[in-house]
């Protein structure tokens, strides 16, 4: 059974599409179609936030509310969900949303270009967390740039607006209100109804000079897989903050498009005794949710990994079947011996995350043949302590791309290393172990001269480039120096820049 | 009139002021637009039936003739309905806004990548964006000049040298007890305006054009347009309601786009929108100049200067654009706040095969300071002593050593006073020793503090651009539209503006509006730049309003049978000798009594002339100051580093608007900020910029907000000259207080080498640049520990 409507909601209006360029982005669908300007375009590429809106669904029987960049979110995977803009905000007697009216009262704006995408990124958090601390607020507000103020006063209408009275407004209530609000409870009811069976959504379009463009959607792991079959050249959907870029920078012509979003099987995260699996469909953000209480070592990755609305949409698999050298993830989860599950058809296959970098954006994948899922061990196959770091360098430390990546795995036992994992970003062309440099630590004390084999075995290992990261040099010596810190780690000696506290006066 | 309603004689218990007026901490006047959403941009306006799009097909060689350029497969792209080329101009191919070496579409001779060769239009954003990149064109390869370095070499220049001479430089350095010399560099910056570059031309009847445009400078834009439509100014009226951010990068650089928009509208007749994407923006358009400075000091053994050379080379890119006055001022600025007994200073505005540098907050004053706050750092190093002490030491005096470089007398220093309060609040000496202590103990992380002042100059050098005009007019209702030559970009300079009036008139500020900078409202205003917008428009409208004032005093007077002296403004309302009545009510009666309730305002300031072929009189009305104290951490291992906290005392006068200024210090800061540590421009060795979008190139964001961070006005600010009620300008001094994060990373790289050594490091701080730095310093201490 297939579809060919997108259908969602924006105010609580049912909007159905049907004849639009699937590549239509959300933004240009406001902007251009609908004259809906609030929500502005400042890069086009996920990186500014001026577009930011909020998208409400339904997870597991509650609503679920997610900002994300506009610019690259594609419309037909708006369907079964709830858009909200900054236009969506104000009441119908003109009364501000206390996410507006704390920016009015604090100063928040200033050219004012910037402003609606700090108002929605506000709302995100209002909707979804009632008392959040400060280090919550930078991280919602990680993925809006603003020239003008220097944030101080944006930080401070993040903390006032929960002291603003909550309007009466037709908006459903924040989730931490939610239970007494009707409004929410129909929202959830209208969305469950729209995604209520096992509809492929299936949209072809013509372009005036003939081009046809086709945008496949399906509901089921099987329907996917099959789909996948049929159209092995098709570009694979997921969060499209990578794909959304190849349209609007690159004007790439994208045929097929098969968006995994909608499939049930993907979106599962599976705990069992020992792994931690993480279906293709799961954002970044839910990913992180589940992977953190195991392994606390990964928080800084998390935190620095894009923006939130960037984590918001993309999924941990997404990064991983990308397989940019420059991507974060893997460098940690190839240390903590992931391994990710590939399907073509009905048959599947398990791969060291590792092995499945062939090349520069070479992988050993089959056409047909997708990744499914991630699977991460969640205890150490050694004996021994076990030291697990994640550590990104790069120019600005909220949402940048890394011009290293260190994901550092090393057992020890009575003060021998046992077992190392070492895996790089930024330092080839995939993401990839050191592994001359592991085979130098192993069997010995982490001591100075070990120390010393090891950076020298670290250019053996690699011999990265130069670009406007980075020069090859500055890689090789903070991948050396990471190494150091390691070291460093396991006696306990350094302090991290992050968690240096700040105090007025210095002790 | 109702007499009966409007006429008594009770005594009325008003507020002091009206609601808004100047002073009070008001929110911008589009607060509530901005945060619904409402404020329309001009990619925002509704689209006119038969719309184009534009968009610009770039040169991608960086020194090159053209050989051939073949559009064939551009006009063939779907959607495509013109291209336009250097031929489709019918005026001048030209928007260079002093030097005419500016052309619109590059013809024979590429000069930088990325410029602009000819223009698509489209029926739609997407389709001209993908035909734009389908230009076939051979290029012959000429020799690139790509950095300083390469044209102080090959002697490329945009203009002449120009050199500075006070004092006999010579003999003071031969004498000096202790001699220093050195070279620093510092990047560019990108503008990084939320909203790029845009224009909507609409083709009017008889051959006029009405163009949209986000610039800070719509009378030079019409110009522009004017010149290359091939028409007169009278032809051409453009407007803007507001920019989504400026910086100086909209000053000369959006006749480019608004021209091509016009001709793009008067080749077919059509409605023209050119936005450009950010790519493109950061790309075509102009930045920050970066700078390499040499420099030589003399000083006795208290670390006092005697005297100073610098050379100062900067990369103008292709083309003059501004270079000139942003050179000149940063030979003004190279004294910062500090006596300079003898100084010689060379500069170099070097011609590169880059794209042409411009405006930005500043305007060549960072540059200058960047230069001596080096050499005071290095004599401080050089002497082992507290490099601000050292800075104390050579502030400008009051009553003597009190004259520039340029010969003009400081009167209003009060630097003194707010370096002392600040030090005060921080805990400066207390921290400092602390620091010291918590680095003897810290191998890996250090800390560093510093304490850094900001002297700037408030007036265009340019004398004829310091005046202004305004627009007023009072309806029957009372309510006022209130229109100047300065623009909107978020500085709040449209409330300012309206406060003053709310001020003057005595009136609420919901009952004024302000209207959309207009060439046919108000003619020939200079750009909103310099600092200068709230003090030269200000001080225009409050001459219209009280032109207004004086009429309805004369009015009243008469009506009422009182003398002149009696007729009192109250807020909202008007005394008259016995009679009180409101302002509306007044504003209607004037009307029946047959007086002019519109008038036009005009101001230039007074006091300032200067010499720009001796570079020396009195350029600035005035001097606007601040402090900034920052602490920092550094990671020795990877060179990150980290701003804990900054305190911030500036000198606003008295503040026309609290909230905003403070707003305009804060945001000024972390922007400079951004210059002097993350902010990395990068061009490859085929001259192609590499960080052309937030991917690559990184502003601040928000976790690099001080996690402490005090900021205040300064409480005693006045300016001691008959500024706009006695306020300070604040858009680019506060930008200069970022040198405090800058000494302070450099300080903290002293720390791992126990403070014997002075770094050498060059801006941006990246963490590559801070380990670079870091090594250098430590391979000299272990060189040191080989030979001992």
């Amino acid at each position: 059974m297939n579809s060919a409507e997108i259908h969602f909601l924006l105010d609580g209006r049912d909007v159905r599409i049907r004849d639009l360029a699937p590549t239509t982005t959300v933004l240009n669908w406001l902007r251009e179609h609908e004259a809906r300007t609030g929500t502005k375009e400042g890069c086009a590429e996920g990186d500014c936030g001026a577009c930011t809106v909020v998208i409400a669904e339904a997870r597991n029987g509650s609503l679920r509310w997610r900002a994300v960049n506009a610019c690259i979110q594609l419309l037909p995977t708006l369907h079964g969900k709830a858009l909200f803009t900054v236009e969506s905000l104000r009441t119908a007697h003109g009364v501000l949303h206390p996410a507006q009216q704390a920016m009015v009262e604090s100063h928040g704006s200033q050219c004012g270009f910037c402003t609606p995408g700090f108002v929605m990124s506000l709302f995100g958090l209002y909707q979804s967390q009632a008392a959040p601390d400060k280090q919550s607020i930078a991280d919602t507000l990680s993925g809006n740039l603003c020239r003008c103020t220097g944030y101080r006063p944006i930080l401070d209408a993040a903390q006032a607006m929960y002291h603003l009275p909550a309007p009466e407004s037709s908006l459903p209530a924040p989730v931490w209100r939610a239970d007494k609000d009707p409004a929410a409870a129909r929202l959830l009811a209208r969305l469950e109804a729209i995604e209520h069976d096992d509809t492929t959504l299936m949209l072809s379009h013509t372009r005036g000079d003939g081009t046809l463009t086709r945008f496949i959607a399906p509901r089921t792991l099987e329907a996917f897989a099959t789909q996948l079959l049929e159209h092995p050249q098709a570009t694979i959907l997921a969060g499209s903050t990578d794909v959304g870029l190849w349209i609007t920078k690159q004007f790439r012509a994208l045929p097929v498009l098969l968006y995994l979003g909608r499939v049930r099987e993907l979106a599962r995260i599976e705990l069992s005794a020992d792994t931690l699996e993480i279906g293709a469909a799961v954002t970044l953000e839910d990913a992180f949710d589940h992977i953190l209480p195991h392994y606390p070592e990964l928080t800084e990755l998390w935190r620095r990994f894009a923006s939130r609305p960037i984590r918001n949409a993309g999924t941990l698999c997404g990064n991983i079947a990308n397989g940019s050298p420059i991507g974060d993830s893997m460098p940690a989860l190839i240390a903590i011996g992931a391994e990710v599950v590939l399907q073509r058809g009905k048959q599947q296959r398990q791969l060291p995350l590792e092995a499945l970098y062939l090349g520069y954006q070479q992988k050993d994948l089959t056409p047909g043949e997708f990744v499914r899922a991630v699977r991460i061990p969640l205890h150490s196959q050694s004996n021994g302590e076990s030291l697990i770091r994640a550590w990104k360098v790069s120019k600005r430390h909220d949402q940048d791309i890394s011009a290293v990546f260190a994901g550092l795995a090393i057992t020890h036992e009575d003060g021998i290393i046992t077992h190392a994992r070492l895996a790089f970003g930024g330092m080839a062309a995939t993401p990839r172990r050191a592994v001359l440099t592991e085979a130098s630590l192993i069997g010995r004390p982490f001591d100075a001269a070990a120390l010393a084999d090891a950076h020298h075995a670290l250019t053996q290992d690699f011999q990265p480039l130069s670009d406007m990261r980075a020069s090859a040099d500055y890689r090789m010596r903070v991948a050396q120096n990471l190494l150091t810190r390691l070291q460093l780690d396991m006696t306990g000696v350094t302090t991290r820049l992050d968690t240096l506290e700040v105090t007025d006066e210095l002790g | 009139m109702n007499s009966a309603e409007s006429i008594t004689t009770t005594p009325h218990h008003a507020p002091v002021q009206p609601i808004g007026s100047a002073g009070e901490a008001l929110a911008h006047e589009s607060a509530v637009l901005h945060v619904t959403g409402s404020a329309s941009y001009i990619d925002d306006l509704p689209e006119l039936r038969r719309t184009l799009h534009a968009a610009i097909g770039l040169a991608t060689a960086a020194h090159a003739r053209v050989q051939s350029i073949n559009l064939d497969a551009v006009r063939a792209a779907p959607g495509v309905v013109a291209v336009l080329t250097a031929d489709d101009i019918p005026g001048l191919n030209d928007f260079g806004p002093v030097v005419h070496d500016d052309p619109i579409f590059a013809t024979s001779e590429v000069q930088f990548h990325g410029q602009a060769l000819f223009a698509v239009l489209a029926e739609d954003m997407h389709a001209a964006r993908a035909a734009a990149r389908l230009a076939q064109v051979e290029y012959e390869a000429l020799p690139a000049v790509l950095s300083v370095d390469d044209a102080l070499e090959a002697g490329t220049r945009v203009l002449p040298d120009v050199s500075l001479r006070q004092g006999e430089v010579d003999g003071a350095l031969a004498k000096a007890a202790h001699r220093l010399s050195g070279t620093v560099r510092h990047g560019g910056q990108d503008h990084f305006y939320l909203e790029t570059h845009i224009a909507y031309a609409i083709p009017q009847e008889d051959n006029t054009m009405k163009v949209y445009a986000s610039s800070q400078h719509p009378g030079e834009v019409q110009l522009q347009v004017a010149h290359a439509l091939g028409v007169d100014a009278k032809d051409v009226v453009v407007e803007c309601r507001r920019m989504g951010g400026g910086f100086g990068g909209k000053e000369s650089q959006p006749g480019q786009i608004a021209a091509i928009a016009a001709i793009g509208a008067l080749r077919t007749g059509r409605p023209v929108k050119l936005r450009l994407d950010r790519d493109d923006d950061m790309i075509l358009t102009g930045k920050r100049h970066d700078f390499r400075i040499d420099w030589e000091a003399g000083f006795d053994d208290d670390g006092r200067l005697a005297a100073v050379r610098f050379r100062q080379s900067t990369r103008a890119g292709y083309s003059a654009d501004l270079t000139g006055a942003i050179a000149d001022r940063a030979m003004f600025h190279a004294d910062n706040a500090y006596y300079l007994p003898a100084v010689a200073i060379d500069s170099h505005r070097c011609k590169t095969h880059t794209v042409s540098n411009t405006a930005f907050r500043g305007f060549g004053g960072p540059q200058g300071m960047f230069g001596i706050e080096e050499v005071i750092d290095n004599i401080a190093r050089h002497l082992g002593r507290d490099p601000l002490e050292i800075r104390k030491l050579n502030y400008y005096g009051v009553d003597e050593r009190n004259t520039t470089h340029y010969g003009q007398r400081i009167e209003d220093n009060v630097l003194a006073p707010m370096t002392t309060e600040l030090e005060a609040s921080c805990q400066y000496a207390s921290r400092r020793a602390a620091i010291r202590q918590w680095n003897a103990s810290s191998p890996v992380i250090k800390r560093g503090i510093a304490l850094t002042p900001v002297k700037f100059g408030i007036s265009f050098t340019a004398t004829h651009l310091n005046q202004a005009g305004a627009l007023l007019h009072v309806y029957t209702d009372g309510t006022v539209m209130l229109n100047h030559g300065g623009t909107e970009m978020g500085q709040g300079l449209f409330t300012k503006v309206a406060q003053v009036v709310a001020r003057e008139l005595q009136i609420d500020i919901d009952r004024i509006r302000v209207t959309a900078s207009d060439t046919a409202r108000v003619p020939n205003a200079s750009a909103t730049a310099a600092s200068s917008g709230a003090d030269l428009n200000g001080k225009a409208a409050q001459d219209a309003a009280r032109k207004i004032k004086a009429r309805l005093t004369e009015f009243a007077a008469a009506k009422f049978g009182c003398r002149e002296d009696q007729v009192e403004f109250l807020p909202n309302r008007i005394r008259a000798g016995n009679t009180e009545l409101s302002f509306a009510e007044l504003a209607h009666a004037a009307w029946m009594g047959r007086v002019s309730l519109s008038a036009t305002g005009y101001y230039r300031t007074p006091r300032i002339a200067y010499d720009r072929h001796t570079l020396s009189g009195r350029p600035f009305y005035y001097y606007a100051y601040g402090a900034a104290c920052s602490e920092v951490a550094i990671d020795t291992l990877t060179g990150e580093s980290r701003v804990l906290r900054t305190d911030i005392l500036h000198d606003v006068g008295h503040s026309l608007n609290p909230a905003i200024d403070l707003g305009q210090v804060e945001g000024g800061f972390i922007q400079g900020m951004g210059w002097l540590t993350m902010e990395e421009l990068w061009w490859d060795d085929k001259g192609r910029l590499r960080t052309h979008a937030p991917s690559t190139y990184k502003i601040p964001a928000v976790s690099d907000l001080p996690p402490v961070f005090n900021v205040r006005l300064w409480e005693r600010g006045i300016n001691s000259e008959d500024s706009i009620f006695r306020s300070k300008a604040v858009g680019e001094p506060p930008f200069m207080l970022a040198l405090s994060v800058w000494h302070a990373i450099k300080d903290a790289i002293a720390a791992a080498g126990d403070y014997r050594l002075t770094p050498q490091l060059n801006a941006p701080a990246t963490p590559e640049e801070i380990l670079r730095s870091l090594d250098a310093l430590r391979a000299h201490l272990a060189s040191e520990a080989a030979a001992a």
